[in-house]
């Protein structure tokens, strides 16, 4: 047993998650792949969008495989941190959109 | 052109200058202690094995390793300090056997091939035998290096060479990481002048190819995706057409697999290209229907076993002995750096083969 909770060996592990509920796991990773084909958005948007969201949900094996990803679509490291700033700038505006419902509560209670 | 990227493994006297020392690597840890499966094993699980060349379509020729560039990954460990030259005796014997042979391409690399002194004399002769279609690798910044090449589109256009070139990627900051402060520069005035003479025009039979391979330690996107985007950027950026991008896997072998080893990405490359491992690409790898030529006139199943010192198996082992009934039906040679070929859409020097 592993002395972390995040070994980077473990995303190659990923596709064991079917081993203990085949039939769930497969529909996830069927699914999953279906998401990331050329659609209305390309594979690349797609990549990018991935990128930023793994940020933001802080998720060590989705940065690792998605900052792959992005080199192996000729994707640029300015591209990256644009992505990522998209990322932060929602999860930013999220938390200060929220002064609004306590500034809302202030002038209710001490208005 | 700025300074070199780096040197060759020869120059540093690095221990995998020594082939040997390579082939240690490919078929030790995560291979000998069954960690990954060996390319042996892998394509048994088929009935792939051993995969053994067919008719003989491509004679892939390396006229030298000499080099005005240093590009980190080379395979080659090309660079300006390599001496190994073809002789013109040795491509007059080669030019003997394409006449014999029937094979419909020819493809001169090196090394910057140009830089062979008897490189137009070659391929004046090559191109009065008339094969349908007579590639020259050209790392284009040759083109600009010395005014004694500046001619070289006339030269290509002259005798309808399709001009196959490297690019890493459509900016210059990835560009030059890779092969080497200002060769973005260059390498794009090159393909300027390619184009003002007809090359890479849609409808023009003068075809201008380029190559793509990884900057690190990743493999290639998807080939029609990124030619896309290479399309897309250079047309925007610089006015640049060309006709195909060929991507291109890096196979773990002399600098790249220095890079790997270096950088601590060596494992997580070989678990890549193990998963990547797509069967219906062996069926086409180009070992199967290529014969690479030495500067020495070796022949070798592709110009990777050519560099790890990997010949054919068979008792023609030299130009001199070329002989279709011995080298037909061969068995390919194979170790773990074959994986390179066959991960996702497949690799070749012509890109993607699944």
């Amino acid at each position: 047993m592993s002395k972390t909770y995040y070994d980077p060996a473990d995303l190659r592990k990923f596709g064991k998650i079917t081993e203990w509920s085949e039939e769930l796991g497969n529909k996830f990773f069927e699914y999953y792949g279906k998401v990331f084909e050329e659609g209305a958005l390309t594979a690349r948007e797609k990549s990018l969008i991935a990128l930023a969201v793994a940020h933001t949900e802080q998720c060590p094996y989705c940065i690792d495989a998605y900052s792959k990803d992005g080199l192996q679509r000729g994707v640029t490291k300015e591209e990256m941190m644009e992505a990522i700033h998209v990322g932060a700038a929602i999860k930013s505006g999220a938390t200060l959109v929220h002064g609004v419902q306590m500034m809302n509560k202030v002038n209710k209670l001490d208005g | 052109m700025g300074k070199l990227k780096t040197q060759s493994l020869q120059k540093r006297h690095s221990d995998l200058a020594n082939t040997n020392k390579q082939l240690e690597i490919l078929s030790g840890g995560i291979f000998a202690d069954g960690e990954l499966p060996t390319f042996k094993s892998k394509i048994s699980e088929t009935s792939q094995f051993p995969l053994t060349a067919k008719k003989l379509e491509i004679l892939q020729v390396n006229v030298g390793y000499m080099c005005n560039q240093v590009c980190e990954h080379c395979h080659v460990d090309a660079g300006p300090d390599r001496k190994e030259i073809m002789t013109q005796e040795t491509m007059q014997q080669i030019l003997d056997v394409i006449k014999i042979t029937g094979a419909h391409t020819l493809d001169l690399t090196g090394g910057a091939p140009e830089m062979n002194p008897n490189f137009r004399w070659f391929v004046e002769e090559a191109s009065k035998i008339g094969v349908k279609d007579f590639i020259v690798r050209s790392n284009l910044t040759i083109i600009r290096a010395n005014k004694k090449y500046y001619d070289l589109p006339d030269f290509f256009k002259k005798h309808n060479i399709h001009v196959v070139s490297s690019m890493p990627h459509w900016t210059r900051g990835k560009t030059d990481k890779q092969r080497g402060e200002g060769v973005f520069d260059m390498s794009i005035k090159a393909l300027q002048e390619l184009n003002a003479r007809g090359y890479g025009m849609p409808g023009n039979d003068l075809r201008l190819d380029l190559v793509y391979n990884p900057s690190g330690a990743f493999l290639p996107g998807d080939q029609m995706a990124m030619e896309k985007d290479f399309k897309k950027a250079l047309m925007e950026d610089f006015g640049i057409e060309f006709h195909n991008l060929f991507a291109i896997t890096n196979l773990p072998i002399a600098r790249f697999l220095d890079y790997l080893i270096a950088s601590e990405n060596y494992e997580d490359y070989m678990y890549a290209l193990v998963e990547a491992y797509n069967p219906s690409a062996v069926a086409n790898v180009m070992c199967t229907n290529t014969l690479s030529i030495s500067w020495d006139g070796y022949l070798f199943d592709c110009d990777f076993n050519q560099m790890l010192e990997l010949p054919v198996n068979s008792k023609a082992k030299h130009i001199s002995e070329y002989n279709k009934d011995l080298l037909e039906g061969r068995n390919i040679v194979i170790s773990q750096h074959c994986y390179g070929c066959t991960a996702g859409a497949g690799s070749s020097c012509q890109g993607v083969v699944a």
